[in-house]
């Protein structure tokens, strides 16, 4: 038990490296991380984080970020959810070529839709608005969510859903009350994986934003400048931008943690 | 494996359908049509045929990108599987210290891919950075800027540390869901560790490791951001991958039928590469797959 916590416990320390030398830019100046090469910040400064947390077109991009993120995550997993339970429980016709075709979505580099994106958005007045970030996102998080749930759902015996068909239960019952609380774990998962990618995509995001609903990761790409890089700024950015990710986790972890729960049946 | 045949399910999977097809399968027609033209611009067109598909086949650099990025993501794959699954299997499971290590574990994977080129940018430099000067005390002769391999292996270790956590996710997840049952069977046959391991834990997850392979090989063969961030390439082209070889072509040099062509190209390439992979897995796991 000792030796699986020790190597629990370098595996973190060593992760957390980097993200400490993010935290620790974050509270130096430019002239000090470009200086010399220092554990702590020795002019202890919060600067970076006074500049986004009141210049309006920083912090902007983190409540767009959420907003369209969130509708990201909902519809997603609202569709997902359905298609899931009859990839996992029927067969129809075509269903393994459809499977498949779904994941082709996930491997398609976002470069490819770019331009064919920024042209449809635009023909259908949706540039520069949440839903066209979030119903751009739903190109790769769609196909994530459905194959997360079906795995997580093949794993759940069929006899369930028969008995509680028996017992007279309707589709819309059975699965809210019985399936769902069953698959949690897989629901948390693919929630935050949606999340998490559509959290950090930049490429299509920036493409399809200009001014009202441009998200963090896109401003961020102003640190970079003809002056040279505002390391410490972005540093900061950085930093606020794992936060919403933490809390997200933070509130799924028990749905992953306790997982399936077979007594309960 | 004995599902029952009802058409019915397509009802359920519509919703879905109309989705990703709204977004996915009209930008993938407009990029075929690009593909097979030379676009000298928006009103001069002349449809050209296969040309440049077969132009960029013969191009010796996209041979060298492909090499590149095959020994990348088979790297990616034989450190991150085994090293996410060890995590996944070591994370304790109930109680504050589960909740803490999921989100300490959790934390490179939500960092905006951008900030993760730049923070290692700093953090691998050898006078102003954690990791540079490390190595540099150790004496090591350091520095991702000059050296092929070095640059190389530092993508390779950004990668493992950016998305190891992913397969750890995946695996914790798939661990968790393992019936208290299974275990206490096991027990009461004397099952050892490495039994539960190879006849319990291994079959369970076989699901969502082989989601978690897929997703590492994709996105490894889709790798962009964070070595253009780092190195840019170079130093040469020791870390130029096929993305990054495709936006070249199609943002510098503005060509974008040759670029449309290359993209379909690039689609195939990581396509056929899932395909095969993904049915071995399931032939793999197949006849074995236990049902409760």
């Amino acid at each position: 038990m000792k030796a699986r916590s020790a190597v629990l416990i370098i595996y973190i320390l060593l992760s957390l490296l980097p993200i400490y030398w993010m935290v620790n830019m974050s509270l130096k100046s430019n002239a000090e991380i470009l200086a010399s090469f220092t554990l702590f910040p020795t002019n202890f400064t919060w600067s970076n984080y006074h500049t986004i947390l009141t210049d309006s077109s920083w912090y902007s991009g983190y409540i767009n970020s959420v907003i369209s993120v969130s509708i990201n995550t909902v519809i997603s997993l609202t569709v997902a959810l359905p298609a899931a339970y009859a990839f996992s429980r029927y067969h129809f016709l075509g269903d393994k070529h459809l499977f498949f075709w779904l994941l082709t979505n996930r491997m398609t580099p976002p470069a490819v839709f770019l331009l064919p994106f920024f042209q449809l958005y635009s023909t259908v007045g949706l540039l520069d608005t949440h839903l066209a970030v979030a119903l751009a996102h739903l190109v790769f998080n769609v196909p994530l969510a459905v194959w997360i749930l079906e795995g997580f759902m093949s794993g759940i015996p069929r006899e369930i859903d028969e008995t509680a068909y028996i017992d007279g239960y309707t589709f819309p019952r059975f699965f809210a009350r019985i399936f769902l609380p069953l698959i949690k774990a897989g629901v948390g998962v693919a929630a935050f994986f949606c999340f998490m990618f559509s959290w950090v995509e930049l490429l299509l995001a920036r493409t399809l934003t200009s001014v009202n609903a441009k998200p963090i990761v896109a401003i961020m790409t102003r640190t970079v400048s003809a002056a040279g890089m505002d390391w410490a700024t972005l540093a900061a950015a950085g930093v606020l931008t794992v936060i919403p990710g933490a809390i997200v986790i933070w509130f799924v972890r028990q749905h992953i943690a306790r997982g399936f729960a077979m007594g309960r049946v | 494996m004995n599902k029952p045949t009802n058409q019915k399910a397509w009802l359920l999977v519509l919703p879905m359908l109309i989705c990703v097809a709204f977004s996915s399968i009209l930008p993938l027609m407009t990029v075929v049509n690009y593909s097979v033209q030379d676009i000298i611009s928006p009103e001069r067109r002349v449809f050209v045929g296969t040309e440049w598909f077969a132009s960029v086949l013969r191009d010796p650099e996209l041979h060298a990108a492909l090499l590149r990025q095959a020994v990348f993501s088979i790297s990616v794959l034989t450190i991150e599987i085994p090293l996410g699954v060890l995590l996944a299997l070591l994370m304790p499971s109930q109680g504050w210290r589960a909740s803490t290590t999921l989100v300490v574990v959790a934390l490179p994977l939500l960092i905006p891919w951008n900030v993760v080129g730049t923070i290692w940018q700093i953090f691998c430099r050898t006078d102003i950075g954690l990791l540079g000067s490390t190595l540099k005390a150790i004496g090591v002769d350091y520095s991702y800027t000059g050296d092929a391999l070095q640059a190389w292996l530092t993508v390779l270790l950004m990668d493992v540390w950016h998305w190891t956590p992913l397969v750890a996710l995946l695996g914790y997840a798939g661990l968790r869901a393992i019936p208290e049952a299974y275990y206490q069977a096991a027990r009461i046959d004397g099952g050892g560790r490495i039994a539960i391991f190879r006849y319990i834990q291994l079959p369970k997850i076989r699901g969502v490791m082989m989601i978690a392979i897929l997703l590492r090989l994709m996105d490894s063969f889709m790798i962009y951001t964070e070595p253009f961030v780092l190195t840019g390439g170079g130093p040469g082209n020791a870390t130029t991958f096929l993305s990054q070889y495709l936006t070249q072509k199609a943002v510098g040099q503005f060509d974008l039928g040759p670029a449309a062509a290359f993209s379909l190209i690039y689609f195939l390439i990581i396509m056929l590469l899932c395909f095969v992979l993904y049915n071995w897995m399931q032939r793999l796991g197949g006849p074995s797959r236990t049902k409760p």
